[in-house]
């Protein structure tokens, strides 16, 4: 009770240590989110994703400085990779971030996507809401760098920003499946650089022939140029942070954000029934040893993983040995 | 399964721009299986102790080649106490002359790494002193 207070009441060691401990499994840390959860839903969840050095940890520095123009309160998470190899792991987001340091109004968290393969971590829902419960007004979860398809962003930000740099391919490109369908505001980010116009164009072409209706949000494009001509770079970060909000306020009237309120929702009782389930059997048949043999099984192909998953689930369903 | 992965944040304190040393290090800790947040150079101390109370860090790791160790490494540990954060431990390198050891370990810093330091040991100081701090 003392920490979910601590946390409402917006003290960064506290909420810091609760997605420590649900980053690191701890049993105590559910509870904690349990009491926190009632707290939570009220922020401005914004996405930035796209490629590895696109420019995602810059553009949501700037997002947080014009944001805070606005008095608003923000909380960043983050992700950057874990070692496939060490478990370990570098976060360097934060170093595009520094002058937000020491703002209170502003609460950065990096996280590591220990194993996850959707462009977040495993963790990475929690946070959200620890961060929406210490009343943070907007949360920025910058995904780590992704290729086409790592889209678990979209079940978790009410907007998503889509950052592409110039140079990575044809229109061929611009036309597939995933990313470019998840856009809600497009940045071209390093537009000073050749190519630039080519992607704007194909983007336009892209949503230009898109068969939604009138009233449907079409996801604007903004072109931003180099960081180091801080005039021009301010004015097109601005231009960036008022498409957000005009997507927010596009939402929240056409009745969207009731729509991906669900889907979150949806979303979290999934990965919650996933985390009650399907954890607590596997740490169960890892203690045993039992998920060793099966492996050795199927691999010998003296039994196949359908037949022996039906069994497990039927014993431990019955037996009510899940908690 | 709950095993606490440890953090720890490498950060440069100071107008020293000379981070060879530092990014080594961070990389030997992500080889080592630490989780590490890396700064970059040219940090306050406020700076600093922000970030490793955002980040929950067990250890920050401070280097400096500039001399200004002495004032710059106690003010982190003095930032720290005020936050109620001196659970994290704070050790440092770099160049750092023999005759400042004790007087940086009486401000608070828990270990001194200097040139010709191995990799391991640094690593093997980190796991022994960090595990078990909940």
């Amino acid at each position: 009770m003392e920490t979910t207070k601590k946390i409402c009441a917006g003290d960064v060691r506290s909420a810091s240590r609760l997605i420590r401990d649900l980053e690191d499994k701890l049993p105590q840390a559910r509870p904690r989110l349990k009491q926190l959860f009632p707290h939570t839903g009220k922020s401005f969840i914004i996405g930035i994703t796209g490629a590895p050095g696109a420019g995602k940890s810059t553009l949501t520095d700037a997002l947080i400085s014009e944001f805070r123009k606005q008095k608003r309160t923000v909380g960043v998470l983050a992700v950057d990779p874990t070692s496939p190899f060490s478990g370990g792991a570098i976060l360097g987001d934060r170093v595009r971030m520094l002058r937000h340091a020491e703002d209170e109004g502003v609460f950065i968290r990096s996280l590591a996507t220990r194993g996850a393969l959707g462009g977040l971590s495993q963790a990475a829902g929690d946070a959200i809401h620890v961060m929406e419960a210490m009343g943070k007004d907007v949360v920025i979860v910058e995904t780590v760098g992704i290729g086409q398809q790592e889209l678990d962003i979209i079940h978790h930000a009410h907007s998503v920003i889509v950052v592409l740099v110039p140079g990575m391919g044809d229109e061929i490109q611009t036309m597939k499946a995933g990313i470019m369908e998840i856009a809600d505001v497009f940045a071209i980010n390093k537009a000073d650089r050749p190519g630039a116009k080519q992607l704007q164009t194909e983007l336009a072409s892209l949503l230009n022939t898109s068969a939604l209706p009138p009233s449907a949000w079409r996801a604007p494009v903004v072109s931003i140029g180099n960081l180091y001509e801080p005039a021009g770079f301010a004015e097109q970060t601005a231009e960036l942070a008022q498409k957000i909000s005009e997507h927010h306020a596009h939402l929240l009237i056409s009745g969207q954000l009731a729509l991906r309120m669900e889907r979150k929702a949806l979303m979290e009782i999934t990965d919650a029934l996933k985390a009650c389930i399907l954890e607590p059997v596997l740490n169960k048949l890892i203690a045993s040893g039992e998920l060793k043999n099966i492996t050795q099984r199927v691999k010998n192909r003296e039994a196949d993983p359908y037949t022996e998953a039906e069994t497990i689930a039927r014993r431990f369903l019955k037996s009510g040995e899940i908690s | 399964m709950s095993a606490r992965k440890i953090r720890v944040m490498v950060a440069k304190p100071g107008l020293d721009g000379h981070d060879r040393g530092a990014r080594i290090l961070a990389r030997c800790f992500r080889d080592a299986g630490f989780e590490v947040i890396y700064t970059g150079c040219h940090q306050t101390p406020e700076q600093v102790v922000a970030a490793a109370i955002q980040e929950d860090v067990d250890l920050v790791g401070l280097s400096c080649l500039s001399g200004a160790h002495r004032v710059l490494f106690p003010r982190v540990v003095d930032l720290l106490r005020e936050k109620n954060a001196s659970d994290i431990t704070v050790i440092g390198g770099g160049i750092i002359p023999e005759q400042d050891f004790q007087m940086l370990y009486d401000a608070g810093i828990k270990a001194i790494f200097t040139p010709g330091a191995s990799l391991d040991s640094i690593v093997d100081w980190i796991r022994t002193n960090i595990q078990g701090r909940d």
